[in-house]
């Protein structure tokens, strides 16, 4: 029996008219951040919106890993840092939220250098489950096989994962940091430049690897390679200075800029 | 040829000229007493050392078991003592007081406690324990090794852990961990293998430490493993039969520093190989 039924294709949410639909998962509100007397962000205003890529660009210094640090609160560790304004997740703000614990399991983080803990691969994995669930052996093996899976290292990992996760190649170790966060179900992942210690190989992965998340999951990522913010991102914050100065969807930003410092940002007139 | 070049190629011999002498002296002596140790200490190896007592004066028996086991004890209640307090001094500068104003003053503190000379540790241990006692005990002579080995325990514990990079401090803390779960599990784990050299460096500082236990354990002829009473240890029965004139006193003085080197070198060997192991394996 031949199925003549036409296949319509679920609409990509990368492609503009999606991203009406999308709604707001993260939105920042007045934000402003101080490290000691330095004012680092002025005056911030934005949504990310769900299951979408969205990117931070900018030259260094910026501000726009700072932007990420609050989205999970990390910057609470430095005594000197503080952030004011408002950033909702899913309309609650983050800034008052008393469980920082819950926050974090729902905005994972990756940073720029791969950091997989002393400890076995599978260990890394089961690590940031142990902090929020008691499995079964047999449950946990299931949970860390998924992680693996979604972070597309299983293939390669599946036959040592007893061994220590520091004798993996670069890319690996990335994925292994990325998994690690996935392991936890996140519903907004961070990634500070999780692709500037990498080969350009691991960095394709990696961004095939971000594509495929953006089902589940919605991504803030800064990086300092425009043609990546162009590749894997719906959205994009251009930032200067501390400020926001433009935030669209990527096509439109890095076709048609509307403010000439985003303009000689992208064509390389500076940063 | 230009000048430059040559300058660079002579400045560039003279240092590994110099850096050569510097080392064959530092090994020379090192071998040199090593050897001397080794020479006069096997020659005066003996099973009965293990099995007998310390004879009394102007008497044949040959042995050293109330010594060894007496260095034993202290070494275990020393441990017992050092390693909790450094560990958890030295994770507090590392992972709560940081560069702040307290965290450098104990830092500060903690260096000058390094240096501190070990004969005045045991006049404070004196001080402190053995007088409130009334006699000498093998339990102040723990203490007062134990003050001697905290400082070098906590300094590298610090220094290891502050050798773990803030990404993978923050990489626990961003997937909720809180702080304790983070420093027993990931810093404490990153830095082991310094934490435990560290270790072994304050136990080789005080394994041949003798003017303290002078002051608190001081000895004891006969074999006893009671700790609120005086022990018999090693290095002061090295330092009281060296200097008597008695041959088989003697004797058993080199024997006694031999055995001290051979524990030393062996618990490093083994510890080294331990860790080894477990970082191929974890």
């Amino acid at each position: 029996m031949v199925n003549f039924a036409v296949t319509v294709k679920p609409a990509d949410p990368s492609t503009v008219n999606a991203a009406e639909q999308s709604p707001v998962k993260i939105s920042v509100k007045n934000l402003n951040f101080h490290y000691g007397k330095f004012h680092a962000l002025k005056n911030i205003n934005l949504d990310i919106r769900q299951n979408c890529v969205t990117a931070f660009i900018g030259p260094s210094g910026c501000g726009k890993s700072t932007l990420l640090r609050t989205m999970n609160r990390i910057f609470d560790l430095y005594p000197r840092q503080r952030a004011e304004g408002e950033i909702l997740l899913d309309g609650e703000n983050i800034l008052n939220m008393q469980n920082i614990t819950t926050l974090r399991a729902k905005v994972g983080m990756v940073f720029q250098k791969p950091t997989p803990f002393p400890m076995s691969i599978y260990e890394n994995i089961a690590f940031g489950i142990r902090l929020y669930e008691k499995l079964s052996r047999s449950e946990m093996d299931h949970r860390v096989e998924q992680a693996l899976m979604r972070a597309g290292l299983w293939d390669e990992v599946k036959d040592k994962l007893n061994q220590t996760g520091l004798g993996l190649s670069g890319g690996q170790q990335q994925r292994l940091c990325i998994a690690r966060a996935l392991a936890v179900d996140p519903e907004v992942l961070l990634l500070d430049e999780p692709c500037s210690a990498l080969d350009p190989v691991s960095t394709a992965k990696i961004e095939d690897l971000m594509f495929q998340l953006k089902e589940t999951c919605t991504l803030a990522v800064v990086t300092h390679n425009m043609q990546q913010a162009a590749r894997v991102s719906t959205y994009t914050a251009f930032m200067l200075d501390g400020t926001l100065i433009e935030y669209k969807e990527t096509s439109k930003l890095f076709t048609k800029p509307t403010d000439s410092r985003t303009e000689d940002y992208i064509t390389g007139r500076f940063g | 040829m230009n000048v430059v070049y040559l300058r660079r190629r002579a400045v560039n011999v003279l240092t590994k000229v110099l850096m050569t002498i510097a080392t064959i002296a530092g090994v020379f002596f090192l071998l040199w007493i090593m050897w001397t140790t080794f020479r006069f200490g096997v020659a005066a190896m003996h099973w009965s050392l293990f099995t007998q007592n310390t004879p009394p004066p102007g008497t044949d028996g040959y042995g050293l078991k109330n010594a060894i086991v007496g260095s034993l004890l202290l070494m275990v209640i020393c441990l017992a003592i050092g390693v909790p307090v450094g560990l958890m001094a030295g994770t507090w500068l590392a992972e709560y007081g940081a560069h702040g104003r307290t965290a450098n003053v104990v830092r500060f503190i903690n260096d000058i406690m390094l240096s501190a000379p070990s004969i005045e540790i045991g006049l404070f241990v004196y001080a402190i324990m053995v007088d409130p006692m009334g006699h000498f005990s093998g339990i102040s002579g723990s203490v007062a090794l134990a003050v001697l080995m905290v400082p070098i325990i906590v300094r590298t514990t610090d220094e290891m852990l502050c050798l773990v990079g803030t990404d993978m401090r923050e990489a626990a803390i961003a997937l909720g961990a809180p702080a304790w779960i983070v420093i027993t599990k990931v810093t404490w784990r990153a830095a082991r293998a310094g934490i435990v050299t560290g270790i072994l460096i304050g136990l080789a500082r005080i394994v041949g430490e003798t003017a303290p236990l002078l002051f608190t354990a001081l000895n004891d002829q006969y074999f006893s493993t009671d700790m609120l009473h005086p022990i018999a240890n090693l290095p002061v029965v090295i330092f009281q039969f060296a200097m008597s004139p008695y041959t088989n006193w003697q004797q058993m003085a080199w024997a006694a520093a031999f055995i001290t080197v051979v524990f030393v070198l062996v618990l490093s060997v083994l510890t080294r190989w331990f860790l080894a192991k477990v970082q191929t394996t974890r």
